[in-house]
């Protein structure tokens, strides 16, 4: 079975994600932040390869792609770092990005790739639905690949339906109109939406992104969803570490102790 | 041949809509309602009247003497520099925010280079009374102050953007960060002929009055029934697909697009898309890119901040895939010399990105009995400093 479906089926509590940026704080972390988040309990991992222009992020997230860049990090790379992977990490990790760095490694070449390496599954959201289904969804499939999308609080109850319908191993739940980074305030308006999200029944597990930022927000914004996702509060920490593991130890520690 | 986008967006290989889940609301609101509202009749009507009354359309179509005594074919001016605010840019502002008012969108954010699209959006929603801020790399902020100064006056916030170039990719950047903040209430007026469907198609519509004129000028005025060719600056492309749109189907007359060498296309700082780019995604559409191997956006260099950006319109990049348009390019230097030139044979003074179209002409093939259109897609005021330095 697939590690994502693995994990939503094995437990029932609430899902820890995590976000970090390959190839960051220096280039040869990648592995070590992962594992580092897996010891400290997080529960899955979306490793983002870094894009020049990142379009739905916030300057913690610019930053990082920034620094990786710099740090010399691109495709061939990283695939080159997660030929250990699953020497380090047994948890389930997606590599989530924009879709141009992919199109130039080449589609196929890429999914090949991820498949070889241990990867479960792709966040690309900027990949049109339309071209998904032509032609991307078949291959992601031979490759075992699950294909993450997003929805919205402006999206339509019959895009979420759709959006539901084709994503694979998850639904990812944007929790605010905003870029990435913006601290979550989990109010009235944002209760209704999460709510409005529970009560669809979707098929798919529903997992909240966008602002996580601690404890309070991560167990409000999940509350009525299977799981969540934490990126930038995550990168801020990284930002400035010392002693990655323990500081990511204790950050996971705050946002949920160890069991 | 086709060279018109299709019901997906598409203009061949190139176009469609690459965007995060954020944006789509606003896109597809777009792209099913941008034809009908545009079509409609009181929408033309108000455009119409706002270009002629407040714009100051039709532009002239101006017979170059002096210049086309030295370059020995007939060479005429459109003279986009005329417009109120100085160039092209104005007209795409004008039919977007009447667009804007039919969504009902009191909140508008656009992204500016040179600071001319600025301008043109900034008084646009001076005119209309809505709110308007302007992203503007904190570089370009800085070689084209004047037309900061005046976006300021005429009550818009321009938002200094520092991330990443600091220039035209990076204020479309954060443009579509606001965007994705601000999803209900908030029309984003793109400046070129970029981003996703059906923005390309969009302002090519709106620019297309360059063209139209022309069509009905050129045998109006001369001896000339048909342009022998069409010459035009090419940053995303919208002056340039303006001048084009009403010939497109015309295979007999010659479409040709300058884009900005910078300091010479294997100086690796350049800003000619078309000729170094390979086709890629950028700010929504697939196109043309200056990119690395791992599909990384490259800094584009241009003289002009207006052509110093890295992707170029997919309609263009489609107009160069299949011949029916030749794209050639010319460095900051001979842009300079060109400009100069102008100013001293006719006593204009260009905008520097329209500089670039001008400095192609002595390459250009044409006959004493061919009439050359140049798109003259602005005025040098904002760009003095460049011109003369020590003034
Ligand atoms: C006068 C003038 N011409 C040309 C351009 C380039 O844009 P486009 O290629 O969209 O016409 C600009 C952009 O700022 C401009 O100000």
């Amino acid at each position: 079975m697939n590690r994502i479906e693995a994990l939503f089926a094995r437990t029932e509590r609430k899902v820890l994600s995590m976000f970090t940026t390959a190839g960051y704080p220096a280039l040869d972390d990648t592995l070590r932040v992962c594992r580092a988040l897996q010891d400290a309990g997080v529960e899955m991992i979306e490793l983002g390869f870094p894009f020049s222009d990142p379009l739905a992020d916030g300057p913690t997230i610019q930053r990082s792609n920034e620094q990786a860049l710099a740090n010399g990090m691109s495709l061939k790379v990283l695939f080159g770092q997660l030929k250990a992977l699953r020497d380090n990490v047994d948890i389930p990790v997606l590599l989530m990005g924009y879709l141009n760095p992919v199109l130039q490694y080449g589609v196929e070449r890429f999914c090949a790739a991820c498949a070889e390496v241990g990867i479960d599954g792709l966040i690309l959201p900027d990949m049109p639905v339309d071209e998904y289904k032509e032609t991307y969804q078949a291959l992601f499939a031979k490759y075992d690949l699950r294909s993450v999308f997003l929805v919205t609080p402006q999206t339509s109850p019959e895009r979420i339906r759709m959006l539901d319908e084709i994503t694979t191993g998850f639904l990812y739940v944007v929790s605010v109109a905003s870029v990435t980074g913006n601290k979550l305030a989990v109010d009235d308006t944002r209760k209704q939406y999460f709510q409005r999200i529970h009560e669809m029944k979707l098929k798919s597990p529903t997992m909240v992104g966008f602002g996580i930022h601690d404890r309070q927000s991560f167990e409000e914004s999940t509350a009525m969803l299977r799981g969540g996702i934490i990126g930038s509060a995550l990168l801020k920490v990284l930002e400035t570490s010392k002693d990655i593991e323990a500081d990511v130890r204790s950050f996971v520690a705050d946002i949920r102790p160890v069991v | 041949m086709v060279y018109h986008v299709d019901q997906r967006g598409f203009f061949g290989f190139f176009g469609g809509s690459y965007i995060p889940e954020m944006l789509v609301p606003n896109i597809t609101e777009l792209q099913s309602r941008y034809l009908e509202i545009i079509e409609d009749a009181s929408f033309q009507a108000e455009f119409r009247q706002l270009l002629r009354d407040y714009v100051g359309r039709p532009t002239p179509l101006y017979p170059a003497r002096r210049l086309s005594e030295k370059l020995g074919y007939p060479l005429f001016l459109k003279r986009e520099d005329l417009n109120h605010t100085g160039a092209h840019k104005i007209n795409n502002a004008i039919g977007q925010i009447l667009l804007a008012q039919r969504l009902g969108k009191r909140r508008i954010i656009a992204e500016t280079g040179a600071g001319q699209h600025g301008v043109a959006t900034a008084t646009v929603c001076a005119l209309m009374g809505v709110e308007c801020f302007v992203y503007m790399g904190e570089i370009d902020m800085k070689r084209q102050a004047p037309n900061v100064r005046r976006m300021q006056m005429l009550g818009t916030k321009v938002i200094p953007v520092t991330s990443g170039s600091r220039v035209l990719k990076d204020a479309a950047n954060e443009a579509m960060r606001d965007w994705i903040a601000h999803p209900e209430d908030t029309h984003y007026i793109l400046g070129s002929a970029v981003g996703p469907h059906p923005f390309p198609d969009m302002v090519m519509r709106f620019q297309a009055v360059i063209s139209e004129e022309i069509k009905t000028q050129l045998p109006a005025q001369t001896p000339y029934q048909l342009p022998h060719s069409i010459i035009a600056c090419v940053g995303g492309g919208s002056n340039a697909i303006g001048a084009f749109a009403h010939f497109l189907d015309t295979p007999s007359v010659v479409l040709i697009g300058v884009e900005a060498a910078g300091k010479g296309l294997d100086s690796g700082e350049t800003a000619a898309t078309i000729a170094r780019g390979r086709e890629g995604v950028l700010h929504g559409s697939k196109t043309l890119v200056m990119q690395t191997e791992d599909g990384q956006i490259t800094e584009a260099h241009s003289i002009s901040a207006g052509l110093d950006y890295p992707g170029v319109g997919p309609q263009h990049a489609h107009l160069a895939r299949t011949g029916r348009a030749t794209y050639v390019s010319v460095t900051d230097e001979e842009a300079l010399v060109a400009a100069h030139e102008l100013a001293r044979l006719e006593g204009i003074i260009p905008a520097l990105e329209t500089a670039h179209a001008l400095a192609y002409l002595p390459r250009h093939q044409a006959g004493p009995d061919q009439p050359v259109v140049l798109c003259l897609s602005g005025r040098g005021d904002k760009d003095m400093a460049t011109y003369c330095p020590e003034a």
